[in-house]
């Protein structure tokens, strides 16, 4: 046999061998290990409601009205808080971040929309919304928001459902995720948790 | 505790982890490449694939295995891609084209990972394990096999012998490369990363609306995709998924696996050299180089300067609340100056000079610390070229380990510093020569220039980030950015692989009082001299078109 084909056979051999125990082997292990030992994260943190699955505690949902036309835009639901805006709706189908630059016309009409409309919806003055709630995610999904825009987000949600702020704010306090071993990254509020003790409350 | 000194603590945490681990892997990388033993198991893989492991290969040998196993490894992952529709677990994604397909053959093959597709809407679970996952691990593997039969070129002397790349090759996948994304994996799953064979559950939210929880066995693929510096994500967000990388803490891991090899590996050069000072002034260049950038991408963010970031007050658009600002920049710095492109934030948002940063840092030829294995050929190539210089001001003949560097080394060392510039400015330019191309950029004007020298700067230094707003699934980037990722990638190789076979043919020259010592702060700074001013020739027009006179505007 040629040396040039003999290399390229052997190249096929190892690369199927490779395959098997790599591309097999190594993600049955891991799965079957990860289903053993912590089955309900390694299922994506599923958290229920009234008994059904209502979402994932690690992905951002929307909260917003009942479409009627839906070819109209979505309107923030005022009775439950509201999460960061989002590339791409919140849909895990596309994720992703809307990319647009530093000095982009695009993202800085779309900061002076958004600080005009929350703090519209939310009755405060617009100098005090905080840059998260103004800015679009990487994932498009972020589960949290910063304790300032949960804060800023209680009168209203207080005034909606008829519940005193105190209580709104305790919520807060205890679903907040704070930085991992103290200094890892930068932590904030689970909205899709808090909204859960929301309903809870009734 | 406040962001600036949570900031700080993150960085020294890592940097204290990455130095723990310098020295045992290094060691363990050294001692498996070097080893004549082979275990039972591979010895049964080597009869079963018909290699004579005891058989050390000429360069050329050593060449030809390395470009077949490539070639093979692009065809059958382009068959499996365009196949996928009819294998198992493919939850009805729809064809990929052919255009497509080869871009991220040739991506996953050349440990770029560049991606064109959407993860969650384009691939199902068996290509991404089988196909995807699989090239993580073997192209990192080539990569390390590649810069130990350089070192061998240096350490070994009168023999035309380099290694043998099939021993490597699976020394480097099963004893390294396994072992520790079985842990990581793990890891990464007992805090949230998912890892099992759903496709997409339907769930009514909180607020009566659907959503779709996708599935699949992430957290085995994203631990090589890290240790690998391959970067392809599962999800098209990458790393900054939450599904990928679900907390502070996950995040802090990966950054340190995409780093401890890389940052490992002068340790292996150092032992395989039989001088370990050789690999401290190596692992001195790197580790400026990575903390500099870190610092000052960490500064630019922070700053916020450009107008829609000021506007909203924090750089925060393309950034996730659990990560914020600074493990956002340490994570970007990191994963341009290795060739990772994985991603937990959106560097396309990134202020002018913190973008322009990461783009720099990946001109830098991906050497601090680099890919696994590519960053340390690259680093040594630039060594080699610092110590010429030196021998220019001096009039001497350079020397380097022992070894004399004449008209044949150098010729291959010129080669393998101006192939990548040569794909980037002749990629760039042509991208924007073509009024079709230049309408797939999203952001207009300097900015929108940054894209395109982004996509061409990636691919050709094998890094596979972006500045993701261009559009880049049309047939000609894909076809062009695939070009530049077989050359960016496989012209390196062969120079790096002559180099090391002109280097192990020869006999050592004692060291005399003419001598460039290589080792000490003389050395250190001289090599970073030499990395800068290349790179900064190269491609400071280029620089000055995109982040800095969007910077400066």
């Amino acid at each position: 046999m040629p040396a040039f084909l003999r290399t390229h056979l052997t190249a096929l051999r190892m690369l199927l061998a490779m395959t098997a125990i790599l591309g097999l082997a190594y993600p049955l292990l891991v799965t079957g290990i990860s289903q053993l030992a912590f089955p309900a994260r390694a299922d994506g943190s599923i958290v229920e409601h009234d008994g059904k699955p209502a979402g994932s505690r690690l992905i951002g949902q929307a909260f917003d009205l009942p479409q009627t036309d839906p070819d109209a835009p979505a309107r923030p639901d005022p009775k439950w808080f509201q999460p960061r805006p989002s590339a791409g709706g919140y849909d895990p189908t596309a994720s992703g971040a809307s990319n647009l630059g530093p000095t982009s016309t695009d993202l800085l009409d779309a900061v002076a929309e958004r600080r005009a409309a929350i703090a519209a919806f939310d009755g405060v003055d617009p100098a005090t919304v905080p840059p998260d709630a103004l800015t679009a995610s990487g994932s498009g999904l972020d589960p949290h928001i910063s304790v300032a825009y949960a804060r800023e987000q209680v009168n209203r949600v207080a005034r909606e459902r008829g519940i005193p702020a105190q209580q709104l704010n305790h919520l807060i306090d205890r679903h907040t995720d704070g930085r991992p071993l103290g200094f890892l990254g930068q932590g904030g509020v689970n909205v899709l948790q808090l909204n859960l003790a929301v309903a809870a409350l009734g | 505790m406040g962001a600036t000194p949570a900031g700080w603590l993150q960085a020294i945490a890592l940097v204290g982890a990455l130095a723990l681990c310098h020295r045992p892997l290094g060691d363990h990388i050294a001692g498996l490449l070097t080893s004549a033993r082979h275990l039972r198991a591979e010895k049964a893989l080597y009869k079963a694939v018909g290699v004579d492991a005891d058989a050390d290969q000429r360069w050329p040998v050593y060449l030809r295995s390395v470009l077949a196993f490539s070639a093979l490894s692009v065809l059958f992952l382009y068959g499996l891609i365009r196949l996928q529709t009819h294998l198992l677990l493919s939850l009805g994604v729809p064809e990929m084209e052919a255009h497509q397909a080869w871009n991220t053959a040739v991506s996953f093959t050349t440990n770029t990972n560049w991606q064109s597709y959407s993860g969650e809407s384009a691939m199902g679970h068996l290509v991404q394990m089988a196909g995807l996952a699989v090239q993580n691990f073997v192209s990192a593997a080539v990569g390390i096999a590649v810069v130990a039969a350089l070192v061998r070129g240096f350490s070994r002397h009168r023999t035309d012998r380099v290694g043998n790349f099939w021993v490597d090759l699976t020394r480097i996948s099963l004893r390294l490369l396994l072992p520790v994304s079985v842990l990581f994996a793990l890891v990464l799953a007992a805090n949230g990363v998912v890892q099992n064979f759903h496709g997409f559950e339907q769930v009514t939210t909180l607020s009566g609306g659907q959503q779709s929880i996708p599935g699949g066995p992430v957290a085995s693929q994203e631990a090589i995709k890290l240790l690998g510096t391959n970067g392809g994500g599962f999800y098209n967000a990458n790393s900054a998924h939450p599904f990928e990388n679900p907390t502070g803490f996950t995040n802090l891991l990966e950054v340190f696996l995409l780093l401890v090899i890389p940052f490992a590996l002068p340790r292996t050069f150092g032992r395989m050299v039989g001088d370990h000072r050789q690999g401290h002034a190596v692992v001195a260049v790197m580790g400026l180089f990575w903390a500099a950038s870190a610092v000052l991408v960490t500064f630019f963010e922070h700053q916020h300067s450009g107008s829609a970031l000021q506007a909203a007050g924090a750089a925060m658009e393309g950034k996730e609340q659990r990560f914020g600002v600074a493990a956002s920049s340490l994570f970007a710095a990191s994963t341009t100056l290795t060739s990772t492109g994985a991603v937990n934030s959106f560097h396309d948002s990134f202020t002018p000079f913190g973008g322009g940063l990461t783009v720099f840092d990946m001109m830098l030829g991906e050497i601090a610390p680099g890919g696994t294995g590519s960053g340390l050929y690259g680093m040594l190539v630039l060594a080699v070229v610092a110590v010429f210089v030196a021998g220019l001001m001096v009039g001497r003949t350079p020397e380097y380990l022992g070894k004399k560097l004449g008209g044949r080394e150098m010729k291959f060392a010129s080669l393998y510093i101006l192939t990548t510039p040569t794909i980037v400015l002749v990629g760039t330019g042509c991208a924007i020569a073509l009024p079709g191309e230049r309408a797939g950029m999203l952001n207009d004007g300097a900015h929108g220039f940054s894209e395109v020298l982004y996509a061409f700067t990636s691919a050709a230094n094998n890094n596979g980030s972006a500045f993701a707003g261009i559009t880049v699934n049309t047939a000609w980037y894909d076809t062009a950015l695939g070009l530049a990722m077989v050359f960016g990638r496989f012209l390196p190789v062969v120079f790096v692989l002559a180099l090391a076979g002109s280097l192990a043919r020869q006999r050592p020259v004692p060291a005399s009082a003419g001598t460039l010592p290589t080792h000490g702060p003389l050395f250190v700074g001289l090599l970073s001299a030499v990395v800068l001013i290349v790179v900064g020739l190269t491609y400071f027009p280029a620089l000055a078109l995109g982040p800095i006179a969007e910077g400066l505007h």
